[in-house]
C-alpha cells in the first residue's frame, strides 16, 4: 500500500534527471511560503507556489468585532503598508454608515497613504536588492525608510502599525510643524532616489541579468488578473488612483507610471517610478491642503450599518486592494472580504518561472511585488 | 543594603591566587613546553665564546640578551619559522584577519552603516575573535547520509590548499617558503586543485543545494582557469622564466601593468571569479541555493572554509602584486638601523648594555616587506570594492564572459607581448632585459 504524500514531499529516484527543490519556508530566498521547483540542470521545468504558512483568519476575526475594533487587526496582513490596507475598509464603512469625511482629513489620508506606499516600496526594494546579491541596495533603502517612518510616527504615534485611518477621517490631527518637516524630508528623499537610479537601476550587471527575463505579455497580464506594478509594467495603464479616484486624488497632479517591456526589470522599475510620483503627490497635497479644520467626524458609540453591502478598492503598494463589507443591522459586520494584490500577482508565478534559469528565480519571484503575509491574510 | 561586592576574606583570596598559579602552570605545560621543544628541535644551537649553548643553559638565555639574540636569529633561519610564521601561514592568516575586519568596516562605510562597533571597545576590533570563538563553541552537525571521511576532510583540504598557494609567494628577496624554478606552474597546479575540493565536499554532503553549488563552482572555476593562465603567458614570454622571484626582479624599473594593462584586467576579473566574490559569488548565492556548497558545513568546519577562502584572497592579491605591480620593489623608506646601539650599547639608567647580535633583520628585507604589504593591501581593497557596487551575475552570463570575452582579451594581451618583444621595446636590448 502506498500512501500519497503531499506535493513536494514525495521521495524521488536518485537517477532521475529532474530534481525537486523546496525553496522555502526555511530558505533565504523565499518569504513565508514555499516554492516547489523542479529543475532540469539549470532550467526550471515547473514551479508550484505553496502559500498559506501565515494564514491568520483576518476575515473571520473581523466578524466578531465592531467597526472600530476591526481597525488595528485588519492592518496586520501587511504592517509596512498599514495605511493603504485600512484605506478601503474605511471607505467602505463610511459608505455603509453614511459618514461624511472632512476635507482636511481627506488630504491627510492621501499624504499618509503615499508616505506609507514609499515605506513599503523601500522595504520591498531592499529585499529585491539582497535577492540579487546587491548588499548596498539592501542597506540604503532600509536607512532612508527611517526618515519616512519618523514622519508617520509624528502623525500617528506608532512606527509601523499606525492604525491611523478610522471611519470618518483620521485618528488625530497633524503635529504643529508637520508640513515643513514633511516637505524637507520628501525633498531629501527625492534626491536619494536619484542615487538609487545610479547604483541600482543603471547598473550594467543588473540590467544584463533582469532585462528580458520572465516576460509577461500585455494579454497574459490581463488574462491572469494581475494588478498594480505587474500590470502597469506590462503596458496596461490601470491605476486605480486615476481610473476610480477616491478621496482627493482627482484634485492632485500626477501621472500613472506605465512601462511596455513586461520583464523583471520593468516590474522592478515601476514601483521606483511610483515612489517618485508619490513625492509629487505629497508635495501637491501639502500645497492644496486646508490649513485648519476638523479631521474626524464624530461617530455614535457602536455604529450600526443597515442591511447593505459596500465594496471599495484603492491602489496599494502591491496593486488593487479591495474590501467588501456586508452588514446586517448589527454592530459587527456580517462579512469582511479582503481582496489583495499579492495573491493575484502570485498566480502568474508558475507561468513566468517555467523555462527560466534557476538564477532568475529570485529576480522574477520578488519582482512580482508579492507579500506572502498579505496573500495569506 | 546592596551586596555588589562580597566581603573580603583572606582564605578566598589565597584560594584564588592558588587557582591562578595552577592555571599558569597548566597552560605553560600544555602550550609553553611543547613550543620550547619544537624550537629546540628545529634551530641550530649557536656557539658563543667557544661554548655551545645547550638547553641546560636555558636560564642564562633569558638573563643575557647576547645569548638570546643568536637563538632567535637561528630560529628565523629555520624552515619551521618560514612555514608557520613569516612568509608562510601565520603572516597570511594575520593579513586575512585584517582583511575581514577592513572589509566589514569599509563596506559599512559604503552602505551608511557603522559595522562592528562594540566588541573590543575600539571600533569592534575584537569582533573577529568573538566570531571565531563562537564558531569553535558551536556543535558540528553532519548530514546523516553524508560521506563522512570526505566531508570531514574537505575544510582541512581547503585550508591546506590555500596554505600551499601561500607557500609559493615570495614576500621579500630570499623570504619564500618554496622557491621553485617553476613557481608559476606550481601556482596553476594549486589553483587547479580548488574545484576538486569543492566538488568533493558538495558531493559528499549528499544534499541538493550543496550539489548545485558545487556544480556551479566547477563550471565557474574551470571556465575561468583558462583565461587566468592565458593572461599570465605574456609575462612568461617577456621574462623567459617561471620563477616568481625572478619575475619580481625583472620589474625593478617598470611594472608589467604598464605594458600589459589588458592582461592585468583579465587576471583581475578571473581572480574575482576564482575567489567566488561578488559579482561572481554564484556557488554561494544565498537567495537561490541557500549557501551553495557551504550549506551543510557547521561550526568550525565553516570557520575553516572561511579562513581558507580569506587566505586564498590574500594569496591571489599577493600574486597580482608580484606579477603586475613589481612585488617588493620600491624606494627605500625604512630607516637604517641605528649603528650606535651596536657600537656604544643601550644605556638604561646606570646600566649600559652591549648587544652584539643586532640587527635581527636587515633594512632591505624590512623595506621590501613594507612595500609588499602596502601593495597587497591596496589590491585587496580593490578586490573588496565590487561587493558594494554590483549585484550577482547569472551563470550563463558568467560563462559567456569567461569563454568569449576574457579568452579573447587574453589572446590580445599575448599578441601585445609578442609585438613588444619583436619591436625590441622589451626583451634583450630593450627597456627591460
Amino acid at each position: 500500500m502506498t500512501t500519497q504524500l503531499p506535493p513536494g514531499m514525495q521521495l524521488e529516484r536518485v537517477d532521475e534527471r529532474i530534481m525537486t527543490l523546496n525553496v522555502g519556508p526555511q530558505h533565504p530566498g523565499s518569504g513565508h511560503m514555499r516554492l516547489i521547483i523542479k529543475v532540469d540542470g539549470d532550467y526550471i521545468v515547473s514551479c508550484d507556489p505553496d502559500p498559506g504558512y501565515v494564514h491568520r483568519g483576518e476575515e473571520k476575526m473581523a466578524e466578531y468585532r465592531n467597526y472600530i475594533q476591526n481597525i488595528p487587526h485588519l492592518e496586520r496582513p501587511v504592517i509596512h503598508d498599514s495605511c493603504n490596507i485600512l484605506y478601503p475598509y474605511c471607505l467602505a464603512v463610511e459608505e455603509l454608515l453614511g459618514i461624511e469625511v472632512p476635507e482636511r482629513a481627506k488630504y491627510i489620508r492621501v499624504i499618509a497613504s503615499e508616505l506609507n506606499r514609499c515605506v513599503y516600496t523601500l522595504y520591498w526594494l531592499s529585499i529585491y536588492g539582497i535577492f540579487l546579491g546587491h548588499s548596498t541596495m539592501f542597506m540604503w533603502p532600509m536607512g532612508d525608510r527611517e526618515l519616512l517612518i519618523d514622519l508617520l510616527e509624528a502623525l500617528s504615534g506608532a512606527r509601523v502599525t499606525h492604525a491611523y485611518f478610522v471611519p470618518g477621517g483620521v485618528r488625530n490631527d497633524t503635529p504643529s510643524n508637520f508640513e515643513e518637516r514633511c516637505l524637507r524630508q520628501v525633498n531629501y528623499f527625492e534626491k536619494r532616489l536619484k542615487e538609487y537610479e545610479d547604483i541600482f537601476y543603471q547598473n550594467p550587471v543588473l540590467k544584463q541579468r533582469t532585462e528580458g527575463t520572465g516576460i509577461l505579455s500585455r494579454m497574459d497580464a490581463i488574462r491572469l488578473g494581475t494588478t498594480g506594478s505587474v500590470l502597469r509594467s506590462a503596458g496596461v495603464d490601470f491605476d486605480i488612483r486615476k481610473k476610480e479616484p477616491y478621496d482627493v486624488y482627482e484634485n492632485l497632479d500626477f501621472q500613472s507610471q506605465v512601462l511596455k517591456e513586461g520583464d523583471s526589470y520593468a516590474r522592478s522599475r515601476v514601483p521606483y517610478l511610483d515612489m517618485l510620483e508619490s513625492c509629487r503627490i505629497i508635495k501637491d497635497a501639502l500645497k492644496k491642503m486646508p490649513k485648519s479644520g476638523s479631521v474626524r467626524t464624530k461617530l455614535k458609540p457602536n455604529p450600526k450599518g443597515g442591511n447593505d453591502e459596500a465594496y471599495r478598492r484603492v491602489e496599494s503598494g502591491r496593486g488593487a486592494l479591495g474590501m467588501y463589507v456586508v452588514s446586517d443591522n448589527k454592530i459587527e459586520p456580517y462579512r469582511v472580504k479582503i481582496s489583495v494584490g499579492s495573491f493575484r500577482n502570485m498566480i502568474c508565478m508558475p507561468y513566468l518561472l517555467k523555462g527560466e534559469k534557476l538564477g532568475n528565480m529570485p529576480a522574477v519571484y520578488w519582482s512580482l511585488n508579492y507579500w506572502p503575509v498579505e496573500a495569506d491574510r | 543594603m546592596s551586596t555588589i561586592a562580597p566581603k573580603f576574606r583572606l582564605s578566598r583570596f589565597v584560594a584564588s591566587l592558588m587557582n591562578l598559579i595552577l592555571w599558569i602552570l597548566v597552560l605553560f605545560t600544555l602550550i609553553g613546553l611543547p613550543l620550547v621543544f619544537i624550537v629546540l628541535f628545529y634551530i641550530e644551537l649557536p656557539e658563543i665564546n667557544g661554548e655551545l649553548l645547550t638547553p641546560y643553559l636555558a636560564l642564562t638565555w633569558i638573563a643575557d640578551p647576547s645569548r638570546t639574540l643568536p637563538i632567535i636569529k637561528s630560529l628565523l633561519q629555520t624552515d619551521f619559522f618560514r612555514i608557520a610564521a613569516f612568509p608562510g601561514f601565520g603572516f597570511a592568516a594575520l593579513l586575512a584577519a585584517a582583511t575581514i575586519y577592513i572589509e566589514r568596516k569599509f563596506l559599512a562605510k559604503m552602505q551608511l552603516r557603522v559595522g562592528p562597533l562594540y566588541c573590543g571597545k575600539v571600533e569592534g576590533i575584537l569582533q573577529l575573535m568573538s566570531d571565531g570563538l563562537k564558531l569553535i563553541s558551536k556543535e558540528i552537525i553532519i548530514p546523516a547520509k553524508a560521506d563522512k571521511p570526505i566531508f570531514w576532510a574537505a575544510p582541512l583540504l581547503f585550508v591546506g590548499t590555500a596554505a600551499a598557494l601561500v607557500s609559493l609567494i615570495p614576500v621579500a628577496p630570499g623570504w619564500v617558503v618554496a622557491d621553485v624554478d617553476v613557481g608559476l606552474l606550481a601556482v596553476f597546479a594549486v589553483i587547479g586543485f580548488f574545484p576538486i575540493i569543492t566538488v568533493l565536499s558538495s558531493w559528499a554532503s549528499n544534499s541538493k543545494f550543496p550539489f548545485i553549488g558545487g556544480i556551479r563552482a566547477l563550471h565557474q572555476m574551470i571556465s575561468f582557469e583558462i583565461p587566468l593562465i592565458l593572461s599570465l603567458l605574456g609575462i612568461v614570454i617577456l621574462t623567459g622564466t617561471l620563477n616568481l622571484t625572478e619575475i619580481v626582479e625583472s620589474q625593478q624599473h617598470y611594472w608589467w601593468i604598464i605594458f600589459m594593462p589588458i592582461g592585468a584586467i583579465v587576471f583581475f576579473i578571473t581572480l574575482l571569479a576564482e575567489l567566488e566574490r561578488i559579482p561572481f559569488d554564484l556557488p554561494e548565492a544565498e537567495s537561490e541555493i541557500v549557501a551553495g556548497w557551504l550549506t551543510e558545513f557547521s561550526g568550525m568546519m565553516y570557520g575553516l572554509v572561511q579562513l581558507g577562502s580569506y587566505v586564498k584572497l590574500y594569496a591571489f592579491a599577493a600574486l597580482f602584486t608580484i606579477l603586475f605591480l613589481g612585488g617588493w620593489s620600491g624606494p627605500m623608506v625604512w630607516p637604517p638601523f641605528p649603528q650606535e646601539i651596536i657600537t656604544e650599547g643601550i644605556t638604561m639608567g646606570p646600566i649600559t648594555m652591549k648587544i652584539p647580535g643586532l640587527p635581527l633583520l636587515d633594512q632591505e628585507m624590512l623595506n621590501a616587506t613594507l612595500w609588499f604589504v602596502i601593495k597587497t593591501v591596496g589590491v585587496i581593497m580593490v578586490i573588496l570594492l565590487p561587493r558594494g557596487v554590483f549585484p550577482r551575475i547569472r551563470i550563463d552570463l558568467l560563462l559567456h564572459t569567461g569563454w568569449y570575452k576574457l579568452i579573447g582579451l587574453a589572446f590580445v594581451n599575448i599578441f601585445i607581448a609578442l609585438a613588444l618583444l619583436y619591436a625590441g621595446v622589451l626583451g634583450p636590448g630593450g627597456l627591460i632585459q
